[in-house]
């Protein structure tokens, strides 16, 4: 439903960003992008929304092809939180930044109250409904781009970055919200560095360098190639490393969190 | 001489009803390299306001205790002179960037010393240099990489010779290869000056071997100071939403079912060498 078929694209002034890039995403699929800075990575999420148009080849959205297709048309089934909420913030108020789309959609006064309420309560930003989002920590601003996009329930999730600034209970619920996401059979693109909160969690992976898809697969198997993470200078999250370490190299049901460890561990010195 | 000193401080904003930091008592020593770590609305960011002297002479409000940098008491020391002793790297680099080139950039600090020509050229070399950017000189710094974007904020930090080092989330926009470079970097820095460091960052995994210790805020009080390895390991510190690593996590479960270690393992290699060698009660 995500589909890149041969897409390259150049900077107006020139210089190429993408390369060759064939993809295709499923509905309901989690995926995760990584690479290193100035990759790419960002500029491939910018083509799904429809912001950027391939210089070649064709993005194709549930269909449509995003060349043809209004950005306005694709951004109400396509939510891209940036990495810098500084980016997307600028309503007077926390509530306004969250309502802006819902009226811009045109949905009932009704629904857009249930929808601030609730993502309000979720992201734990309620006490500041009537401040201004400038005031906010740069922590806070992250959640509330998040929530001002989750409002409005979009098909497709795209999340640029988005443990940067969060603690452990945010991070917590930003995996319980990505959990809800795909349970609704709704797709979910994640850009991130940070494999400990990508393990578990996320079954796929595509790897990007210098502008081309360098690789693209199950998550344990992209971290199982040491030229490649080596090359990209990766490192296998810590309980995967563990399970290489104690039971060698998988196939197997590796430790998906510190649980499944501690029962292997446990099992294996009775 | 200790490097910082927080001697029973707290600060309320000018207008807020709650303090932002209350009763905090720390004492970083010098050559110290320090986690600090805390939730968003733990304090953090006051504390480090609080070091830098933008509370009390920027930020306003009501102040109890004192802050002691270097030996010199931030509320009757500008700015300015701090600027000499404590340095700061933003989380985000483009905030501290803004001259037409690197080399002017890096040199921006030590001109507005007011220092000789002779030993602005000499600091602003020495400072690109350690952080092994002298083919970027000459370049403009929004043309660079995050990765060189962030050498290049450092670069002028240092050029300020600071005793003291404050890094704000300094990986947290890093891709893995850059991370690990930059804290490679810090650790041959702090091999070859005796420099200060106080780290806020919440991928604890990459820096674990940099740290001596770790303070954690919660709700403006301190509620753990020791080394990293029993501090991230403690119960205590729960409801201060530190990201705790999976190895640590992993070994807390371990021990609720038995299993005794003798050290608080905070990396893969750690706890597998203890695995081996493991009492069963």
């Amino acid at each position: 439903m995500i589909e890149f078929s041969d897409v390259d694209f150049d900077y107006p002034q020139g210089q190429p960003a993408l390369r060759d890039i064939n993809l295709s995403i499923k509905t309901g699929e989690l995926v995760a992008i990584l690479g290193g800075n100035g990759a790419g990575k960002s500029t491939l999420v910018r083509h799904i929304n429809g912001l950027l148009k391939p210089t070649r080849g064709t993005v194709t959205v549930f269909g449509n092809n995003t060349r043809k297709a209004s950005v306005a048309e694709i951004s109400r089934r396509v939510g891209i939180v940036f990495q810098s909420p500084d980016h997307q913030l600028f309503a007077e108020t926390v509530e306004k930044e969250i309502d802006f789309a819902l009226r811009n959609f045109g949905t009932s006064l009704q629904f857009r109250h249930e929808r601030i309420r609730d993502v309000l309560d979720f992201f734990d930003l309620q006490k500041y409904r009537s401040s201004s989002p400038l005031k906010l920590s740069s922590g806070e601003k992250k959640r509330l781009s998040i929530a001002s996009i989750m409002a409005w329930k979009p098909d497709i999730l795209i999340l640029d970055e988005p443990t940067v600034g969060q603690d452990a209970f945010q991070q917590d619920k930003l995996k319980e919200l990505v959990g809800l996401w795909t349970d609704e059979g709704k797709t979910v693109v994640i850009v991130s560095h940070d494999l400990e909160f990508l393990w578990g969690l996320v079954p796929r992976l595509i790897i990007l360098s210098d502008g081309s898809l360098v690789a693209d697969g199950k998550t344990e198997e992209i971290l199982m190639k040491e030229e490649l993470i080596q090359g990209e200078s990766l490192h296998k999250p810590q309980l995967l490393d563990l399970a290489v370490m104690l039971r060698g190299t998988p196939p197997y049901h590796s430790f998906q969190n510190a649980s499944d460890a501690a029962k292997w561990i446990l099992k294996s010195r009775e | 001489m200790p490097a910082i000193v927080f001697d029973r401080y707290g600060f309320t904003y000018a207008g807020a009803t709650k303090p932002s930091l209350e009763e905090i008592s720390l004492t970083i020593e010098e050559g110290e390299t320090v986690l600090l770590a805390g939730s968003s609305g733990s304090g953090k960011s006051t504390l480090l306001r609080s070091l830098n002297g933008l509370i009390p002479h920027m930020y306003h409000g009501k102040t109890l205790g004192r802050v002691n940098v270097n030996g010199f008491d931030v509320s009757t020391t500008s700015p300015t002179e701090l600027a000499t002793k404590i340095g700061f790297l933003f989380q985000n680099p483009e905030n501290q960037i803004f001259m037409f080139s690197v080399r002017r950039d890096v040199a921006f600090g030590p001109e507005n010393l007011g220092l000789p020509q002779e030993q602005i050229r000499n600091r602003v070399e020495e400072a690109l240099t350690l952080m092994n950017i002298t083919d970027l000189a000459d370049r403009a710094p929004h043309e660079l990489s995050e990765g060189q974007k962030q050498r290049v904020a450092l670069a002028g930090v240092l050029a300020m010779k600071p005793k003291i080092l404050v890094l704000d989330e300094p990986l947290s926009l890093l891709d893995p290869k850059t991370a690990v470079m930059l804290v490679e970097f810090l650790t041959e820095i702090k091999r070859r000056m005796p420099l200060t460091l106080l780290i806020v960052e919440h991928r604890l995994e990459l820096l674990a071997n940099l740290l001596d210790r770790m303070v954690v805020l919660h709700q403006g009080r301190i509620l753990g100071d020791g080394p990293l390895r029993d501090v991230i390991a403690s119960d205590e510190i729960r409801p201060a939403g530190v990201r705790i690593p999976a190895i640590v996590r992993l070994r807390a479960m371990l021990e609720k079912n038995g299993l005794r270690f003798d050290s608080s393992p905070i990396s893969t290699g750690e706890l597998v060498v203890q695995l081996g060698d493991l009492d069963v009660d």
